[in-house]
């Protein structure tokens, strides 16, 4: 058999022109379903479509990689909030009500208080973040994320100087979410963040896909996205931040701490006792030849490598 | 014991071959959903995983077979070689699909990941028990395993029981289902197990 061939290691963020268009801003909404297709046509065709007044920076964050379809974004989703297979979500989440939400900002900050979604969506301009999305079950995809960066938030709050971690909860309402009136875990779904991790520039509050308003089975209204880390870490369906000076617990650390843990970065070296970290099947990658090498950080070493600097990443995994 | 005497009467007229057909039902399903793309956006685990649930309704059906007769006198005995097989046949196929489309023959991480993960190791002792079940399951070796050939057989319940402990320990939290087939299990167990119990209780009283 020939040697595989395998993506080559060329640069993962690509680094578009300040000028060059976000696929939200090209792309009108039917098309999103049909990227495929619409890669094919090239990028001259691409140009012809886009609409002069819509045009606004690409994130310089962005990924130049194809980006998944919206059917399969929206249709394969571990949110074990609404049942343990993955197309549970879909089929269930439109039961959740997501207006009206607000968000509780508590612990070392220094304007606490419980805040409106739509004064939180205010924080900062909406962006466009094409991110590679990595999860622990060694599949992944690429998601055009819409949000604003976490720090942006952060900042408007006002972090005390003590606070070292940031503690973020999902929803608790078992009348909408069937998942939470089984067992197996601790309801409510909590994650945690460093501070220094939190304030990355690619640290998102996501609160769309695609231009469109987030999809309740992605984690709707807003959802944390940390691209670099297994997906397990981008909370979804966030009611509560709490800054704190101690490492909060973590739903999945709680349940298997031997198999998940605090930091869950994505490392193809550190194996899983489950699954091996070293490749990864990109879903919407067909029958044959969708497994693919994993990278170092997900590919994101240059942004977030050096907050690991002397860490035994073997041990804090 | 009218109804049961009437299926097995009517079952007598029944040739095996019809099942072995019947038992490609769920490969065609399978087939389908692909072909569709009813399969769902992750084609491969799709595929993967009904594989699996296939063979393990195989699986569990064949351990039904021995008790049903005995418990309520329908007689399937006929039929539990082509159910064997069968379940083989499927559990062949997932193991394929593994090794072909999801690891795409990186015949190394495979070959790591089934020491390093208990639960395909699990899988893969169940499936040479499974083979080694299904190369003996033709007139000529029980023929010429004599006795030997039930001893041989008793495989069935380690091979089966590996393949739900496999199944259970895939999972990251044990659902529902995961606890019903555990549950289907232990009861088939206990069903094959109480008479032979009994029996070796029976004749060590008979000495004293
Ligand atoms: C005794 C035979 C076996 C039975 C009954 C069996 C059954 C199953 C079942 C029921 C599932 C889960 C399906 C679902 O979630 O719907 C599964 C998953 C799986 N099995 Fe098997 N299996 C067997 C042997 C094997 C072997 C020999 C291998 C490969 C060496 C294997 C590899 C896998 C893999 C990779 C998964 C998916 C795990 C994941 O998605 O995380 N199985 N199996």
């Amino acid at each position: 058999m020939p040697p595989k061939t395998r993506q080559p290691n060329a640069p993962l963020i690509r680094s578009r022109k300040p000028d060059a268009l976000g696929w939200a801003d090209v792309t009108p909404k039917a098309q999103f379903l049909n990227r495929r297709q619409l890669m094919a046509a090239g990028a001259a065709g691409l140009g012809a479509i886009a609409a002069p007044g819509l045009l606004k920076a690409a994130s310089p964050y962005s990924t130049d990689a194809e980006a998944n379809t919206l059917k399969e974004i929206t249709s394969y989703n571990n949110f074990y909030e609404f049942g343990w297979d993955k197309g549970d979500p879909a089929a269930i989440a439109d039961q959740l009500t997501t207006d009206p939400w607000s968000i509780e900002i508590a612990g070392m900050v220094d304007k606490p208080g419980t805040y409106d979604i739509a004064d939180i969506t205010k924080t900062a301009p909406i962006e466009e973040r094409i991110y590679r999305f990595r999860c622990v079950e060694a599949w992944s995809m690429v998601i055009p994320w819409n949000g604003f960066q976490l720090s942006a938030l952060l900042d408007r709050v006002g972090v005390q100087s003590g606070a070292k971690y940031v503690a973020f909860q999902t929803l608790l309402r078992p009348d909408e979410m069937p998942g939470q009136r089984a067992g197996g875990i601790d309801w409510p779904y909590v994650e945690g963040l460093r501070l220094d991790e939190a304030m990355n520039p690619l640290t998102l509050l996501a609160t769309g896909i695609y231009g469109e308003p987030m999809p309740n089975q992605n984690g709707a209204p807003i959802r944390l996205v940390v691209p670099w880390k297994y997906g397990f870490k981008s909370i979804k369906s966030i009611v509560k931040i709490t800054l704190t000076d101690t490492q909060p617990p973590t739903t999945w650390n709680i349940l298997q701490p031997r198999e998940y843990g605090f930091y869950a970065n994505v490392n193809p070296t550190v194996d899983h006792p489950r699954w091996s970290q070293a490749t990864e099947r990109r879903i919407g990658g067909g029958l044959f030849g969708a497994r693919q090498e994993t990278f170092m950080f997900n590919g994101y070493g240059d942004e977030v490598a050096d907050m690991y600097a002397g860490m035994d990443l073997a041990k804090n995994y | 014991m009218g109804i049961a005497t009437a299926v097995n009467t009517h079952l007598r007229a029944l040739p095996t071959w019809p099942v072995y057909l019947a038992g490609l039902i769920p490969l065609a399903w399978v087939i389908w959903l692909v072909m569709s793309g009813g399969i769902g956006v992750d084609p491969i685990k799709g595929i993967e995983h009904r594989l699996g649930k296939i063979a393990l309704w195989f699986l569990l059906g064949g351990l039904v077979i021995t008790p049903l007769r005995r418990l309520i006198g329908v007689n399937l005995i006929r039929y539990r070689r082509a159910v064997g097989l069968l379940a083989f046949f499927y559990v062949t196929l997932h193991l394929v699909t593994w090794l072909v489309l999801d690891m795409e023959l990186l015949w190394r991480q495979a070959f790591n990941d089934l020491y390093k993960r208990p639960y395909l190791l699990f899988g893969i002792i169940g499936f040479v028990l499974l083979l080694i079940l299904a190369l003996t399951s033709n007139t000529a070796s029980i023929r010429k395993l004599g006795r030997n050939w039930r001893r041989v057989h008793w495989l069935v319940y380690p091979a089966v029981s590996l393949g739900v402990v496999h199944y259970l320990w895939q999972m990251k939290v044990i659902s529902q289902e995961g606890w019903i087939w555990a549950g289907a299990l232990v009861v088939l167990l206990g069903l094959r197990l109480m008479p032979w119990l009994r029996s070796r209780l029976f004749s060590r009283q008979r000495p004293i």
